[in-house]
């Protein structure tokens, strides 16, 4: 009798288990980027570009070429990629310490120049790799390492609002945000992510598809819980949703219209 | 005071509290991160501010704009941090404020790893960003001396108006000893009134510029001959050293800093059961370096070992030091390796046996 | 007079408090100590282990390359740690989680069946404290009243822990003590 295969791992993907924690999301995030690079055709000449954080080490869990990047600086070394090689797919993979924190200037100037690479910007709302620390993306109130009585945002802020803020630029972009929570929210990621790379695939703009992520670990609770977390606390305050797209239409607002005194 | 179990990261982080520290500035990377942890938790209580930088880059900018108020303030990093704060270092020297920075090292180059390592000496003691500078760098090698010297590098930031590092690896920060704060402590060096801050002037003085841009080639020149100055003073005036040993004869000078130093200690309690003849020689201050001290404690050997967590980059200044005097023979581990006991002792038996130097490039 | 030892076990089992409560009682009893903890990529969920050096001079090397003592409270601990014993020297195995036998024959062996003493006791979490009273019972390094005040300290305010891990330590502690004064644990001295 002829079998089927109903599923299978990504070519995109290495066959290696990973070392995230259980109930951690990034695994799920990696092979949705797979199964598009590898639907879309693209793994032969995709390069991948790794932060610094937990997916430090992804450049092993993607069978794509890949080059390490410094803390924050991987949309600039997807720049250099990029203009020496515009035949390639280059993505960088983020997380919100490296892109948002230390990263945020690479990131903004990147988008501007509109550069033909894809951003995965994985927010967890916590620095994973270095133990618990507070990041821009940390929730009003959460309690992290280093803001131990809860994030106080008339000290240090409200979370940074990734996709809104490159949404505000004007040159021409494909800015998205999703989670992978649940299955269908996943399908929904999935569906940003083959958007963002084809962008990129026909020349069109930069692409950027945030990502809601979970941190079971730091941030004390059983994965489980972690993804009710993300429903309850991450989704009402980033939402989800398509924030531009490259139509090249300028949305900025427009002056009022002056009132007759 | 009562002896406390500290970690090295947490004894370091209180000594800036008792030293009067009471501002932070610094982001997270492993292996330093009790210390922005420790300092989060703890500043609030005493009334002082910490601050979550987006940088490295950012964080030492912060220390240099603190400083510049007069506030003692510091900053925590590893080695790929402590490459980011450079363009702060540099100007903070320049502009000859008062700053300490801790340096948690780890291997390098680039990303690296994440374990103990000795390889940002030369970066340290050299120079590390632009321009001609050097920090004060102060090399503890227990959590009780990391917690004194921390309180010292203040006094000295402050009297010399220049960045001190405090320079320690991994396991200086992991570890727990016991540590003791005396209840009532004397500055080191006198401390003068700052009268250089700015902080506002209402015509009672000229104002106050923190600065280090001098476009005058001659104003600038006698600037770089001030700063050299103040680094001769250093030189005369703040070296520090120690030896384990030496009151008995020897025949090999074991040369470490740092936690490497307690480990070439064991190492010497074992030789001399074994009755082979070895002193330990440790630099507790990196620059200025004992160069003095180091070659009359290499008269009374005939060899001298360099023990290293890396390639060799102290061993450069050994080699000045004894000016070709004594063979120098060198021991090293990298990546995050350590070194034993048992290799050290290894090494200076077969030295001790006539093992020949090695001929060393570069 | 030098104790050193490492523990190791995975993430979890509590080596590193029972090497930190080590070191408080040595602190405590006036001697010199160091703790040292392994840390690392695999400190999440891995296996992790600590360095404790307990002497009555100052503590020269808080990394041991050849302790006198290890305690292996899983496989992979004592895969790692058994050849690096000093000759002559202690190891103690936690037997609950370690099936098979030791294969040296030149080191004192304790064995604790840690987890079953545990789970009898009703604190299937006290293992480590099973194994801390073993080593306390074989060797004396420190004193097991000042392990004991460290208990009360660590649980405040949970009598019922307190109670089931003081129970632990002790039972450990008669274990050690046994096994130490039993010809059996003295296997075969260095050279022998």
């Amino acid at each position: 009798m002829a079998e089927t295969v109903v599923f299978a791992r990504p070519q995109a993907l290495a066959p290696v288990p990973t070392h995230y924690c259980p109930g951690c999301t990034h695994g799920v995030i990696h092979r949705l980027v797979a199964e598009v690079v590898d639907e879309l055709g693209l793994a032969h000449r995709t390069v991948g570009i790794a932060p610094v954080g937990c997916s430090v080490l992804a450049y092993n869990y993607f069978s794509t070429d890949f080059q390490e990047a410094a803390h924050g600086r991987a949309p600039a070394v997807a720049t250099g990629v990029k203009r020496a090689r515009p035949d390639l797919i280059v993505f960088a993979y983020q997380g919100d310490g490296d892109l948002a924190s230390i990263g945020m200037a690479e990131i903004v100037h990147c988008a501007n120049r509109g550069e033909k690479i894809t951003v995965v910007f994985v927010n967890n709302a916590i620095y994973g790799m270095t133990g618990g620390q507070m990041a821009p993306t940390t929730l009003p109130g959460q309690v992290t390492t280093t803001c131990p009585l809860g994030r106080d945002v008339s000290q240090v802020g409200y979370p940074i609002r990734v996709a809104e803020l490159l949404a505000t630029l004007r040159t021409p972009a494909f800015v998205a945000r999703a989670a992978v929570h649940t299955p269908l929210h996943a399908v929904t990621a999935k569906e940003m992510l083959r958007r963002a790379f084809r962008y990129q695939a026909e020349g069109t703009c930069f692409s950027l598809v945030e990502v809601l992520s979970t941190c079971p670990t730091n941030w004390g609770m059983p994965p489980v819980e972690a993804t009710e977390w993300v429903e309850k606390n991450m989704v009402p305050y980033y939402p989800l949703g398509v924030f531009k797209t490259p139509d090249g239409l300028d949305r900025a607002p427009r002056p009022a219209p002056a009132t007759e005194g | 005071m009562a002896k406390k179990l500290m970690k090295g990261c947490e004894a370091i982080g209180e000594a800036a509290i008792k030293a009067g520290c009471k501002l932070f500035f610094g982001y997270p990377i492993t292996p330093q991160n009790e210390i922005p942890e420790y300092m989060a938790h703890r500043l609030p209580q005493v009334g002082g501010t910490f601050v979550q930088a987006e940088s490295e880059v950012a964080a030492s900018n912060m220390i240099y704009g603190a400083a510049g108020s007069g506030e003692r303030v510091f900053t925590s990093s590893s080695s790929p941090g402590i490459s980011l704060m450079q363009e702060g270092i540099s100007y903070i020297a320049g502009s000859e404020l008062p700053v300490v920075i801790v340096n948690i090292m780890r291997a390098g180059p680039g990303l690296g790893g994440i374990l103990p390592s000795q390889s940002d000496y030369f970066q340290a003691t050299k120079g590390g960003g632009h321009g001609d500078y050097r920090l004060l760098v102060l090399a503890p090698w227990s959590v009780q001396e990391a917690a004194d010297l921390m309180q010292d590098a203040f006094d000295l930031a402050d009297y010399y108006r220049n960045p001190v590092m405090v320079l320690g690896d991994g396991l200086i920060g992991q570890m727990m000893e016991p540590v003791e704060f005396k209840a009532e402590r004397t500055p080191c060096k006198p401390l003068p009134p700052k009268a250089w801050v700015a902080t506002g002037c209402s015509g009672d003085r000229p104002t106050n510029i923190i600065n280090s841009l001098f476009l005058d080639p001659e104003v600038l020149e006698r600037h770089n001959q001030k700063l050299k100055a103040k680094y001769d003073l250093m030189v005369r005036d703040e070296v520090r050293c120690a030896s384990y040993g030496t009151d008995r004869p020897y025949e090999v000078l074991v040369v470490a800093y740092g936690t490497v130093a307690r480990v070439c200690s064991t190492a010497l309690d074992d030789l001399r059961e074994d009755g082979v003849g070895a002193a330990l020689f440790r630099p507790i201050t990196l620059f200025p370096f004992p160069y003095a001290e180091l070659r009359a404690a290499a008269e009374n050997a005939r060899a001298v070992l360099v023990v290293e967590l890396s390639t060799g980059q102290m061993i450069e200044d050994v080699r000045l030091a004894l000016e070709g005097s004594r063979p120098i023979h060198f021991l090293g581990r990298q990546g995050g390796m350590l070194i034993s006991p048992e290799a050290v002792s290894e090494r200076v038996s077969a030295i001790s046996a006539g093992l020949p130097e090695e001929v060393r490039h570069g | 007079m030098q104790n050193d030892l490492i523990i190791a076990g995975f993430g979890g089992q509590g080596v590193l408090l029972i090497g930190k409560m080590l070191a408080y009682a040595g602190m405590a009893d006036g001697k010199e100590v160091s703790w040292l903890p392994s840390y690392g990529p695999e400190m999440r969920g891995g296996t992790c282990n600590c360095t404790v050096v307990i002497a009555d001079r100052p503590v020269g090397s808080p990394v041991v390359e050849r302790p006198r003592v290890a305690m292996v409270m899983n496989l992979p601990s004592l895969e790692k740690y058994e050849g690096m014993v000093k000759p002559g020297g202690l190891l103690l195995v936690n037997t609950s989680l370690i099936s098979r036998d030791v294969q040296r024959s030149d080191l004192r062996v304790v064995k604790v069946p840690a987890n079953e003493i545990a789970n009898r006791l009703g604190n299937p979490r006290a293992a480590n404290m099973v194994a801390l009273g073993a080593y306390l019972g074989a060797t004396r390094a420190v004193s097991l009243a000042a392990v004991e005040g460290l208990v009360r300290e660590t649980f405040a305010g949970k009598a019922k822990v307190i109670d089931s891990n003081l129970a632990a330590l002790q039972e450990g502690y008669a274990l050690g003590e046994r096994e130490a004064a039993d010809g059996k644990a003295v296997s075969q001295e260095v050279g022998a």
